[in-house]
């Protein structure tokens, strides 16, 4: 029953994935892709990965398919010319040919490694006591690999300066987005006092189980992402002019709080990033805890886009 | 048990297959909202039922997920429907 | 006690994906967007409900149960909510075909 399960998961996700390349409507392929997001949860379940299944949900289908759905919008005007623009038949087919091919030669490399295939879980298992936390992917990001977690954060706020960069002149340094309406009897109002505190515990509580179970401060992160900009969906708060500057201390401070545990490991352990003995918990939890307001924002802004109006409301 | 769990997770995921027929053909972007909020259910389901199926307990924080990011979900394209015809969300209907 | 647990659980898991299934076929051949509304709604409360109250028995905590039961309770908002939103946005413009 379980190959029944996962050989119709695979059919459909691949069906799905064609349909999303072929959606003549833009809105129609982001639906879609949101589905295709949903059902690539449910194949990580089924490979066992919970902690890629729960950034899958929250990036995959949430987040990325609010940040299409936004852009669809600001594209429909211009929809038809891109219609009109797109490249001949022949270089579509070449493209799906070339896709096909490098697909599978994927799927041969992975099909063709030995069985059990080489791995460095083993490795993992028998060191993460002195990393103090229980969940192996938890160590392996915040311990063994704490270098690339750091990296990946400035990454990210070079992509938010990237989006800033759009900014018309005139709007730099002002408010992402443009005004909502309040409207106190509708519905998104409602549904915008109840839901985020909900949200606002359950990303929490999985950002705090990260240590032992998994989840983590991006899962997390991302559910109270998604309730800030809910609320401000509704009007009932409005976006931050990108030019405050608590804002950008917000941006900043877990990725230097990060720089600076590393600093601290370099004095007092021998290496950049590197723990003293007894204080891995401790130090991962700064961290943790830095970065966690820093990647919310991140997220939030990232989905508002460039900031198009100035700074007074 | 767990065959049996499997099996329905299974099913739910061929009713969410058929739902997507209503997003490929529906007439209206309200029509592949409600798809699209009826695969979110059906694959919250689909994950509660694989969660009791391997005994693993942290699929349920997937659901969690999937059912507060399916809500945000919903809720943005519902309003970037309303975006195109202006002044929809400032009548207040009815007592 | 054991034997009528998974009893319950069977047939519980089996009503409620009957209810998605009603709720997909609704979605798929009744006439306009609005009856379409009202079967989805069937199926997010009915058939999600379902088949969280057959789980309850199989999950190991009490705390989980809560989980499982809060997150249908969470769905049964957001489902409620944005049914409401859809239908007066149809109000506005017409049921479509």
């Amino acid at each position: 029953m379980t190959e029944v399960l996962n050989v119709g998961l695979a059919a459909l996700i691949l069906g799905l994935a064609v349909w999303t390349i072929v959606a003549r409507e833009a809105p129609a392929a982001v639906a879609g892709f949101i589905v295709y997001g949903l059902l690539l949860t449910l194949v990580w379940l089924q490979l066992q990965g919970i902690d890629v299944a729960l950034t899958e949900a929250a990036i995959g289908g949430g987040l990325t398919g609010v940040l299409l759905i936004s852009a669809a919008v600001r594209l429909r005007s211009t929809e038809s010319t891109a219609r009109a623009q797109r490249p001949s038949a022949s270089t579509r087919w070449l493209a799906a040919a070339l896709s096909a091919a490098v697909t599978g030669a994927l799927a041969t490399c992975v099909l063709a490694l030995p069985e059990p295939a080489p791995t460095l879980a083993p490795e993992v298992l028998a060191n993460i006591a002195v990393t103090e936390v229980g969940n192996p992917i938890t160590a392996v990001l915040l311990a063994f690999r704490a270098m690339d977690t750091l990296l990946e954060a400035i990454v990210l706020l070079f992509v938010l300066i990237g989006v800033w960069s759009l900014a018309p002149d005139r709007a730099w340094g002002g408010r992402p987005g443009l005004l909502q309406q309040a409207d106190p009897n509708g519905m998104l109002d409602y549904v915008a006092r109840v839901l985020p505190p909900i949200g606002i515990v359950a990303g929490i509580y999985i950002f705090w189980i990260g240590a032992d179970y998994p989840g983590g401060k991006f899962q997390g992160a991302t559910l109270l992402a998604a309730m800030w900009l809910l609320v401000m969906m509704a009007g009932l708060a409005d976006a931050p002019p990108i030019s405050r500057r608590w804002l950008r201390w917000l941006l900043v401070a877990g990725p230097l709080a990060f720089i600076a545990v590393g600093v601290v490991g370099a004095v007092m352990a021998g290496a950049f990033l590197a723990y003293p003995q007894g204080y891995a918990k401790s130090l991962i939890l700064v961290i943790e805890f830095a970065l966690m307001p820093t990647l919310t924002v991140v997220l939030g802004l990232m989905l508002l886009g460039a900031p198009q109006r100035g700074e007074s409301p | 048990m767990a065959e049996f769990l499997v099996g329905a997770a299974a099913f739910i995921l061929a009713m969410v297959a058929l739902g997507l027929l209503r997003i490929l053909r529906g007439p209206g972007d309200a029509d592949r909202i409600m798809a699209a909020q009826l695969l979110g259910t059906g694959g919250i389901a689909a994950v509660l039922l694989l969660g009791a199926a391997t005994g693993e307990a942290a699929t349920v924080d997937v659901a969690l997920t999937l059912a507060l990011l399916a809500a945000f979900a919903a809720f943005a394209f519902v309003k970037a429907k309303l975006a195109q015809t202006p002044g929809e969300s400032r009548t207040a209907d009815g007592p | 006690m054991s034997l009528f647990l998974d009893l319950w659980t069977v047939v519980a898991v089996v009503a409620g994906a009957f209810f998605f299934f009603a709720g997909t076929v609704g979605l798929l051949r009744f006439p306009d967007s609005l009856t379409r509304l009202h079967a989805l709604s069937k199926a997010d409360n009915l058939g999600l409900g379902l088949v969280v109250l057959g789980l309850l028995p199989q999950v190991d905590s009490v705390a989980a149960g809560l989980k499982i039961v809060g997150i249908w309770l969470l769905v049964l908002l957001s489902g409620a909510t944005a049914a409401q939103w859809i239908a007066r946005t149809l109000r506005h413009s017409g049921p479509g075909p």
